[in-house]
């Protein structure tokens, strides 16, 4: 069982919904299969951790090339959802709402219970230290789980050994 | 296709371990892996999630991710990592004699 000394750790740089999955995904998989994971949160992914922000990541259809409207069942094959029409009022709700829905039908579930699921499986999560004195936010700001405010340096130092992956 | 004994039966195993035949798991068996796998005595609890692994695995065809574990037993995410520590997805498969979870959640 080599995988009882494996380390994996994150780093989520972007606030995006459809973003956000992919480390929550992985980090969770690998805490099933018994690997260490870390989880660095920096600039815009600071949203996934952030108390007035986890419940309203979005995905906005405006130069999204991969959101077809195939998507939603219509025989439209490889159109896309024109950027034109991603700028009117309600268009980036209804997408972030679709893929809700999407994520929610395979059995995923929303970004907080995902974290907390992560918290409660071991996982350590981490906030970025210049993006948190560039924005103004504190420990206060972060959901339960969030062990501290860490620099750069402090990463590379934790995560010595670890792959990283960076979302 | 290797063999293995486990509780004075031979087995067939797959490379990481996993019975290749679920039908012939049983209660002893369980307790052996269990054992390999560092758990040396299955508690209540240990046997609720396994029973809950054998039936899910019956009514569909493959052993349950830890999501459906958690929301099937009522055995919190905390608790299945401390009932089965260090990679609970693969280990309660193989206890249970089933195959890896066919699912990411």
């Amino acid at each position: 069982m080599g995988e009882e000394n494996r380390k994996i750790a994150f780093i989520c740089s972007k606030g995006n919904l459809d973003m956000a999955y992919p480390a929550l995904v992985m980090g969770w998989a690998a805490l099933g299969n018994g690997i260490n994971v870390t989880i660095f949160f920096t600039f815009w992914g600071l949203d996934i951790i952030n108390k007035a922000r986890q419940d309203r990541l979005q995905l906005a259809p405006v130069a999204n090339t991969s959101m077809k409207m195939s998507m939603m069942g219509l025989p439209t094959g490889n159109l896309g959802i024109p950027n034109l029409m991603g700028i009117v009022p309600g268009m980036t709700a209804f997408t972030s709402w679709f893929m809700k829905k999407k994520i929610e039908e395979v059995g995923a579930p929303p970004v907080d219970e995902y974290i907390q699921m992560l918290v409660d499986g071991g996982a350590q999560l981490f906030a970025c230290k210049m993006t948190v004195d560039m924005m103004g936010l504190s420990m206060d700001n972060f959901v339960e789980g969030v062990q501290d405010i860490v620099t750069a340096g402090d990463f590379m130092d934790m995560t010595e050994g670890a792959q990283i992956v960076f979302i | 296709m290797t063999t293995k004994e486990f509780a004075g039966a031979t087995m067939e195993v797959n490379e990481e371990g996993f019975l290749v035949d679920p039908q012939m798991w049983n209660k002893d068996i369980a307790v052996a892996i269990a054992k390999e796998e560092g758990i040396d005595e299955l508690t209540e609890d240990h046997w609720k999630v396994i029973e809950f692994c054998r039936q899910s695995a019956t009514d569909n065809g493959a052993a349950p991710t830890l999501r459906q574990i958690t929301s099937g037993t009522g055995i919190t995410t905390k608790e299945l990592f401390k009932l089965y520590p260090k990679g609970p997805a693969k280990k309660v498969a193989k206890i249970s004699g089933l195959g890896k979870p066919e699912g990411c959640v």
